[in-house]
């Protein structure tokens, strides 16, 4: 069952020729599907698509005529913002549908709701869902490009690039770089997207947790029998301060609090002694590391204040980085595909 | 080709002589290379160092849904554009849609003074009403025909070939 969260339709590494010409996703479900010159690529896209956002007049006509429908399902203020954001800036129209105050709050199913927003002539449908695997459904139901903006506990793919190209912007190729990343490894789907796009990227990446929240089995080596779906270039520890130790970039997820509920996690308080990134922490990792968290933020419980808004963190970036990784995987998706 | 380029830049001065604001803008990505080129061929003449920039006009083609490799590259503009003169820079000047489109993407960067357009080699067979106001070569080709231009720093080797079509197929070029 674990497997399935994880990638609900992973058939091992992608085999085509890195870096063609032609953009070969019609959808974007999820980081796995992308090869690593594929990701080089949207990071490559966005980069150009930064210079756009640093223009007196920031709009293109990239994507004129062309109809983005957000269909949001959870709260959301950066995501959703950003891609509507996005979306405007390279000349697409874009319109909102939230679950609440729609016909979803009618008892219209997924299905139908989707099958309506494609019948009013949205090429692009951008999805955030509590139900892992929602995005993949709604590919095969209609023909329009599919977009996964967080399905459940499964992927949020433009939050891993973005947090790549943040990595890529401060190190350039992140082969051997190792990255840190703190928080509810086992719901965080934030967390999986990022697995496979720092890995595939060349980084190494060591996942803190509480034991009870960390997916050991994810980690190559140590133990007797080694799971089928273990990374290379991925480790396990339920200590951060040993983890940290020369780290080049840390990673802060945000702690939901219904899982305190849940007995899998100690007190805020409880987690803070142990898994806060504060400063002394920071302090362990290299002299040039980098401190993200993909927000919102609970400062003083995963992340200090003075960290989060310190000299080392990226954390305003990530913000500005993810409006043109978005524009990069509207336009590639939408123009890229012959 | 150092000739062409060198009869380009005394037009250009004789046309703006100092003190104007002159501004060499190249389009990616052969214009890039000709731009800078020509901005130290006007230094040679007149000494005034001239900004060389980029500009990426692929989010404004109107061509962009019909086109399989959508690479954006980085567009430079050296400064602030307003009140300058402008000066584009391509190599080959065909149906002029790729610089009506790099003249939607300079706009949005300000208001220059004035845009002219310089270019190695005009092929005809405009779709647009443009011109160019400096011309390396011109070159008749026939619409299906393929004009290519290298140079040193992207290619490795200065030159130009023309690259006639097949007879006897139907010749609609990049429409």
């Amino acid at each position: 069952m674990v497997t399935e969260q994880i990638a609900p339709q992973y058939e091992g590494p992608p085999q085509v020729a890195a870096h063609t010409a032609t953009w070969r996703h019609r959808h974007l479900l999820d980081v796995d599907s992308l090869e690593r010159g594929e990701i080089e690529r949207v990071l490559e896209t966005a980069r150009a698509m930064q210079e756009v956002l640093a223009r007196p007049v920031a709009r293109t006509p990239a994507l004129r005529g062309v109809i983005v429908c957000n269909l949001f399902y959870e709260a959301s203020t950066r995501t959703r913002a950003s891609f509507e954001l996005a979306g405007k800036v390279l000349g697409a129209d874009v319109i909102n549908v939230s679950a609440g105050g729609s016909s979803v709050e009618k008892g219209e199913s997924l299905v139908d709701t989707v099958k309506t927003i494609a019948a009013v002539g949205a090429d692009v449908v951008i999805i955030r869902h509590p139900a892992s695997g929602a995005p993949y459904l709604i590919a095969q139901t209609i023909d329009s490009h599919v977009i996964n903006a967080g399905d459940g506990q499964h992927a949020h793919p433009t939050q891993a690039l973005l947090d790549a190209f943040i990595l890529h912007d401060a190190f350039g190729r992140l082969d051997g770089r190792r990255v840190v990343i703190v928080g509810d490894m086992l719901h965080s789907r934030v967390a999986r997207s990022n697995l496979w796009a720092l890995t595939r990227l060349g980084a190494e990446v060591t996942l803190v947790a509480p034991r009870p929240l960390l997916p050991a089995w994810l980690a190559r080596g140590g133990e007797e029998r080694e799971h089928p779906l273990a990374l290379p270039n991925v480790s396990c520890d339920s200590d951060l301060d040993r983890a940290i130790v020369g780290a080049d970039a840390v990673m802060a997820l945000r702690i939901q609090r219904e899982r305190m509920r849940g007995a899998l996690l100690p007190s805020a308080a409880e987690y803070a002694r142990r898994y806060q990134l504060t400063a002394e922490r920071v302090a362990r990792a290299a002299p040039h590391a980098v401190v993200m968290h993909p927000g919102p933020m609970n400062e003083g419980v995963e992340i200090a204040s003075e960290v989060a808004h310190g000299a080392q963190s990226r954390i305003e970036a990530q913000v500005s980085a993810g409006l043109a990784i978005r524009m990069a995987v509207l336009f590639l998706l939408v123009r890229g595909v012959s | 080709m150092r000739r062409v380029l060198m009869r380009i830049a005394h037009e250009i001065v004789e046309r703006h002589p100092p003190p104007e604001p002159l501004v060499l803008m190249g389009m990616q990505t052969r214009g890039v290379p000709l731009a800078e080129r020509l901005a130290l061929s006007i230094e040679a003449i007149d000494g005034r160092r001239i900004a060389a920039g980029a500009i990426d006009n692929s989010l404004y083609r109107d061509d962009l849904a019909r086109r399989s490799t959508a690479r954006i590259l980085p567009s430079r503009i050296p400064g602030d554009i307003d009140g300058s003169v402008i000066v584009l820079v391509d190599d080959v000047l065909f149906t002029g849609r790729s610089i009506r489109a790099a003249l939607d993407a300079l706009i949005d960067y300000g208001r220059p003074a004035v845009i002219e357009l310089a270019v190695l080699i005009d092929r005809g067979h405009r779709e647009l009403p443009i011109r160019a106001d400096y011309v390396g070569k011109n070159l008749p080709t026939r619409r299906g025909d393929d004009v290519r231009v290298r140079l040193a720093e992207v290619d490795g080797v200065d030159d130009v070939a023309l690259h006639p079509a097949p007879l006897g197929l139907p010749t609609d070029g990049g429409r």
